[in-house]
This record gives structure tokens, sequence and C-alpha cells, in this order.
């Protein structure tokens, strides 16, 4: 188990979903790819597509519309997985916690491993999440399979 | 079938995929040092392919493994054939089994996506196809045999009589690695166009054996690369090295074209080419 467990924490590819956020934390998490922060160097791949993800990472607040994609997305992501929640909206609900529509954070939908805060996040801030959530993914791995068992 | 061959076709098949895995390493390397950024570690498709292995096998439907597993066991026969100087006409139609066995695994599924990378998957066969037929087409002209023990008991170099064929492989190797203005059915960067088309529900397990196909498929293109140099073998395998940059960085320059004008210019200057090259052989012996 020695060798996954190592390359688990070497290559962790991320999916990106968009709750309703305001676009500013998108932006930022974006730009963790560029070549100014280049995540790719740490083996961060921002896939688009659930199955073939390790983190999900989640902007904006869950809304009653919203909230089935987000589930639908999660259920999708083979184990183990990690989720984390990127600004303020995704970790509390944030400014728009109040409005009639909104469910708060995103940890009423899905369970979250990382909150990151900040309104935006910064990149910096970002990386540092992953690379937390990247510590948690071996948990989850003995997680999985006790399940298994 | 010595005991020697054996041994030959072992080795092939345990090198082959540390030195795909190892190219591919230094591909990403190259093409993060052109995008001016740090890149991944040489050995990040091994990471990746062993998370992989370590993931959950969800499987959409019951026959999708046993077509990732014809994908990757044609690519092993075709491979074991090269290195064992077989006949190049059966490993052509082999890797054309190994392309078809990824189809069909990719269009067992009800994914749009899924659907629609495989449809243009075909659509690179039809391309691609044709020029690798008037290749071996044009060895047998040249060396009076389809084998490839053939081609190394030749006095010259293949690349004397085929130059321009040599040029439309070139030209199709884009299209059999998948680079970039032909990578409209999936492609090696995250987050593309289909997203990632034609490998978009394959997860886990499969998606490594995937993975390790295209390992043994990109080697066995450098070894039919160096075929055209062989005598010696360095010589070719320099070559080999040189054409696979020439693909990076064409990978890093083009954007990607639709598969309207791919089937269009491959089958009017890759196949012209090729035919050039084979009709002028017949008239001048």
């Amino acid at each position: 188990m020695g060798i996954i467990s190592k390359s688990r924490k070497k290559s962790p590819w991320i999916m990106h979903y968009d709750c309703t956020s305001c676009n500013g934390c998108d932006i930022e998490t974006l730009a963790c790819l560029t070549p100014m922060y280049d995540a790719e160097r740490l083996g961060i791949v921002n896939v688009g597509n659930p199955k073939h993800a390790d983190i999900l990472l989640v902007t904006g607040s869950a809304n009653k519309r919203n909230s089935q994609v987000l589930k639908n997305i999660y259920n999708q992501m083979p184990d183990p997985k990690c989720v984390v929640a990127i600004g303020a909206c995704a970790c509390t609900g944030g400014i728009f916690r109040e409005c009639y529509n909104v469910l708060g954070g995103i940890e009423n939908v899905i369970p979250v491993d990382v909150y990151v805060p900040g309104c935006c996040a910064k990149p910096e801030a970002i990386i540092d999440g992953i690379v937390q959530a990247i510590g948690k993914l071996d948990e989850k791995a003995e997680l999985m399979k006790n399940e298994s068992k | 079938m010595s005991i020697n061959n054996f041994l030959i076709a072992v080795i092939a098949v345990i090198v082959s995929p540390l030195l795909g895995g190892l190219l591919t390493g230094i591909d990403r390397k190259i093409t993060a040092r052109m995008q001016n950024r740090q890149g991944p570690p040489i050995l990040q498709p091994f990471y990746d392919f062993f998370k992989l292995i370590g993931k959950q096998d969800i499987a959409v439907n019951q026959t999708q493994m046993v077509y990732v597993l014809g994908h990757l066991l044609f690519a092993i026969g075709a491979l074991v054939m090269l290195v064992l100087q077989q006949d190049l006409l059966m490993i052509m139609f082999i890797l054309a089994f190994s392309g078809i066995s990824l189809i069909m695994g990719a269009s067992s599924i009800r994914s749009p996506y899924s659907k629609i990378g495989a449809q243009r998957e075909i659509m690179s066969m039809m391309a691609y196809e044709p020029v690798l037929l008037l290749m071996v087409v044009g060895v047998y002209k040249a060396t009076g045999s389809f084998m490839i023990s053939g081609i190394f008991e030749h006095e010259k170099p293949l690349l004397y009589s085929l130059p321009l064929v040599f040029l439309s492989f070139l030209f199709i190797l884009t299209i059999k690695l998948r680079k970039s203005p032909f990578d409209f059915a999936t492609s090696h960067h995250g987050h593309q166009e289909l997203i990632k088309g034609l490998t978009i529900e394959f997860s886990g397990t499969q998606l490594a054996l995937i993975e390790l196909t295209d390992w043994i498929d990109l080697v066995l293109f450098m070894g039919l690369i160096s075929l055209f140099f062989a005598q010696p073998i360095w010589v070719g395998i320099l070559i080999a090295l040189v054409c696979y940059f020439i693909e990076i960085l064409i990978d890093n320059i083009s954007a990607r074209m639709t598969w309207q004008w791919m089937v269009k210019t491959t089958w009017v200057a890759g196949i012209g080419v090729a035919l050039v090259n084979i009709v002028w052989m017949y008239l001048i012996p």
C-alpha cells in the first residue's frame, strides 16, 4: 500500500464547482493554475470530470437549486475524496446567508473537509487548503477500506 | 519460438511501460517549461497511475472493463510482435483492434460526451489507418517483405526510398498520440474540449490501464519511427526522440482543429504524399 499512498499525495486531481459564487473565488481558483502559481508542480490537475477527481473545490453558497447538482457531483466522485470549501460564501453562506433561497454554507449539503476563508480567498490560501486536503486523503482511504470490509 | 524470443518479449512488456511513462513525464515537464511554468516531477505519470489504481472502482456497465483490457492486451500484442521483428502488416491490424476496443468501450456507455468522443476517435482512425497501410505497402516495395526482420537485413535505411511516406507518418503520429491540432477525441491536458471525451466514463483502475496503453503505444510508435532509420538502430532511436520533441513543440504552438479539417488534410496531403512516394518507386525502380 506504500506506493499507492505516496502517489495519492503526489497527484491530487481537482474538480471545481461554482455554486452561486460571485466569480471572485473562481477567478482566484483558476489563478492557482496559471504560470505564476503553477499548481501542476504539486501534481494538481484541474479535471472537468467528477469521475477522475480526488478533491472537489466548491465556491459560493448552496441554494435549493444547486444543492441537487452539488450532491450529484459529489456522489459521482470515486473514493477516497475530499471537499474544500473556498471563500466566505462556501464556508458559511457569507453575505448571502440571510437570503430566502440560500441554505447557507455547502456543509449543509455535503461533508466538507477543509475550509478556506476569505472574500475572496487568496490563491496561496487555496493551494494551502488543497495541500491540507491531500493530507486527509489517506484517512479517507482507510475509511473506504474499513467500509468495504 | 525459442526461449530467447520469449525472454525478449517479457523484457519488452516490462520495460516499455516504464519507458513510455518516463517519456510522458518528460513531455509534461517540457510542456510546462514551454509555458514558462515549473512543471510536475518527471515521475508524475507514475504517481497518477498508482493513485488511480488505489481509487474506488466505479463501472458504469459490466462490459466496460473487457474493452479496456482488450485495448491494453492488443497493444501489448503489437509491441511483442514489433520486438520479435514479426509481420508489419499484422502489427497494424492488431493496433487497429486495440483502438477499436477503446471506441467500443466508450460507445457502450450512454453518455453524450463519451459517444461524441468515440465518434471523433473513429474519424481519426479513418484518417490515420490508410497512411499506416500505405507505409506498410511502401516497406514491402522497398524491402520485398512484410517482415520487420527484412528491414534490418535491407542494406540501406528505409528513409532513402521512403522519405515522403515518413513525412506523412510523422503527420499521423500527431493524431495517434492525440497531440494538439488533433486532440479533439480526448486530450492529455485536463479540462479540455468534451471534458475528457473518449475516457470520460472510465475511472480508477480502468483509466490507469488506458494510461498504460498510451505509454505502450508511444513506445510502439517510437519503434516504428526508428525502423525508418534502422541500421544502426541507435540512430533510429535518436531520430525518434527528436520526432517526439517536434510533436511536443507542435502540441504547444498549435490550436485544436475540427475533425473535418483533419480528415480533409490527412486524406489529401497525408495519403497524397505517401501515394506519390509509392508510385514513384514503381516508376523508377
